[in-house]
């Protein structure tokens, strides 16, 4: 057989494949066919860096699923078994949980771009609102993962998350009890939550992310600059400042992704605890219902939310907070009323307190790690006020802000 | 019958279908909703407990565990009962209004005897279990300390007799479970039945 023979039977095959199935359609559709604005930096890479995080969390999770066992008597033993016994399990595993951080670091240096070159605002809303979605469900993944190690931490971190719930009146016990399906975290919650990490959420994440790429390929990538490619098109119909996402950015991208896997094996195999910010010291002793370890904070990616929720001196005020921090998010596209999308033609109306946005809340990310102090309190009281105040001072800012003009077509600078 | 199509008639069967399928969705949904709720076997293990005090000494706590959860049994010292009312003035709840004990204990001591306090050590805001502070003015807790419980989670205070202070996160007391004398050195936790 010569070459030519072989790709006239690839040829055929696919052709057999198209008459049966739009193979060859939905990759020009998604990939082949699909423009996207030729000036974007480094802020783009980290959508599909997500999606390769959610590869490898799918992976390693299903691998780890073999030698885990969900139950209160099992759990802590069975994850000693996978780090020492079960042949490469420690490195499964910890890529499993190097995975869950690098998932939201990921998740936020993305979510970031979108505030700093108004990715979200019309017509983007939805995709925005998909986003926020899989940054929800995200959350409530991990932290049901969280327990199933069944340390100090994943129990009492645990026992205060269900208990936000507690929270809310009349309903509150009997939705904790429910939650739990005990009168306590026990063997019985950790064998649902078990169910929840594995199969339930992990199903939900895929189809919202699955909607979310659909959203973004319907109404187009936005760019550094704020501009609607769409709107400038040559004679063949194709945006002229877009150019086909593969092969152009997958090899883009494969560059971005080759610094990311070594960032990644360096924590994987260097800093696995990362000094105990990805994996808590307290975990690694079983858990103990009888006994609260003397400091308990989350892992940091919950940080900020858990400190807006202490710096409230009651109960449901708190809760309430800490939910309203997210709603805020999913409320952007509708607060940001600026007529200018990226902050490259914004002025220091957007600038500053996107600034003091963003320092309040690394800095409730690292107040939330501290023990629960008067001045850390107090501190975290400042931030909560900053982190809210661009949420709510937004609708007015962004009409008062004296925009620059936006070129016609993106700019460029090889 | 004309040929024409009968639309309200194709109204009436689609709104009918819908909402026979929403009731019988409804119902299909309970078996799996139920299936959440404390099973047979967790309402079994949640039997009330004995807890023999007949050793502790004033002054003494010692930790029990019913349902899962922290039960402290505190034998109260002639100092710790006078601290109880000099901190009334700093309590959010001092007359134990709130349900967070059965109504006998509602009263100065939160307790059937005075001395013996038993209660459950989950702090009411997020259910962490409160650290034992009963030393009287430490260097964290200020001059003002008269000795109680303190969560390290997020900061709240609870007296001797588990009532909450007030400005911390923790909205109510700590919760008095059910409990009663079955002679004077044995406590059973968990059931009340002929305590007035």
């Amino acid at each position: 057989m010569n070459s030519s023979e072989n790709q006239g039977a690839g040829a055929r095959l696919l052709a057999w494949v198209d008459a049966r199935f739009p193979l060859t359609k939905m990759i020009n559709e998604h990939a082949a066919e699909y423009y996207a604005p030729k000036n974007f930096n480094f802020w783009y890479l980290f959508g599909v860096l997500s999606l390769v995080v959610l590869v490898i969390q799918l992976v390693t999770g299903i691998f780890l699923t073999m030698n885990y066992k969900p139950s209160a008597a099992d759990a802590f033993a069975s994850v000693e078994y996978i780090m020492r016994d079960v042949q490469w399990g420690w490195l499964i595993r910890y890529m499993h949980s190097t995975g869950a951080s690098a998932f939201f670091v990921v998740v936020y240096l993305h979510m970031f771009r979108a505030l700093l070159y108004g990715s979200y605002k019309p017509p983007r809303e939805l995709l925005w609102i998909f986003g926020m979605l899989i940054y929800l469900v995200l959350m409530g993944e991990a932290f049901m993962g969280y327990l199933l190690p069944w340390g100090q931490m994943s129990y009492w971190g645990a026992q205060v998350i269900v208990s936000l719930f507690g929270a809310i009146p009349v309903i509150g016990d009997s939705l904790v009890e429910f939650i739990r399906g005990d009168f306590y975290i026990s063997d019985i919650t950790l064998n649902r939550f078990f169910a929840l990490h594995v199969i339930a959420l992990p199903l939900v994440l895929i189809f919202l992310v699955v909607a979310h790429i659909l959203a973004l390929h319907e109404v187009g990538s936005n760019n550094p600059d704020g501009v609607e490619i769409k709107n400038v098109k040559g004679p063949d119909g194709k945006p002229l400042d877009g150019i086909a996402f593969h092969p152009y950015y997958t090899v883009k991208d494969t560059v971005g992704l080759a610094i990311f896997l070594m960032a990644f094996a360096g924590v994987v195999f260097f800093a696995p605890e990362m000094g105990g910010y990805f994996l808590e010291h307290a975990n690694f002793e079983p858990a103990n219902a009888m006994k609260t370890p003397e400091h308990i904070a989350p892992v940091w990616y919950f940080t900020p939310f858990y400190a807006i929720l202490r710096a409230v001196p009651d109960k449901l005020g708190g809760v309430l907070m800490m939910g309203g921090a997210i709603i805020m998010l999913f409320l952007l596209p509708w607060l940001d009323r600026s007529p200018v999308r990226s902050i490259r033609y914004r002025g220091w109306m957007y600038k500053l307190p996107l600034a003091l946005f963003t320092v309040s809340f690394v800095a409730l990310g690292y107040l939330g790690m501290q023990p629960a102090t008067e001045l850390y309190t107090n501190l975290a009281r400042v931030a909560t006020f900053f982190y809210f105040a661009f949420f709510l001072l937004l609708p007015w800012l962004s009409v008062a802000d004296k925009t620059k003009p936006v070129p016609e077509r993106v700019t460029y600078h090889a | 019958m004309s040929e024409g199509v009968d639309k309200s008639r194709r109204h009436f069967l689609t709104v009918a279908t819908t909402v026979t399928g929403a009731v019988g969705a409804g119902f299909a949904a309970v078996p799996f909703l139920s299936s959440w709720k404390p099973s047979a076997r967790a309402q079994a293990l949640g039997a009330p407990v004995e807890v023999d005090i007949s050793k502790l000494q004033p002054g003494e706590m010692i930790r029990a565990s019913w349902r899962g959860q922290a039960v402290w049994v505190l034998y109260r010292s002639e100092s710790m009962m006078q601290s109880l009312p000099e901190v009334e003035v700093s309590l959010r709840d001092p007359e134990s209004a709130q349900p967070q004990q059965p109504g006998w204990a509602t009263n100065q001591y939160r307790s059937l005897k005075p001395e013996i306090f038993v209660v459950i050590g989950n702090c009411t805001h997020l259910g962490c279990s409160p650290g034992e502070r009963f030393e009287v003015a430490p260097a964290d807790l200020g001059p003002e300390w008269k000795g109680g419980f303190y969560c390290p989670c997020h900061g709240s205070k609870f007296d001797l007799a588990g009532r909450v202070y007030k400005g911390v996160p923790a909205p109510l007391n700590l919760k008095v479970p059910p409990y009663r004398f079955l002679n004077d050195s044995l406590i059973l936790i968990g059931d009340d039945a002929g305590v007035a």
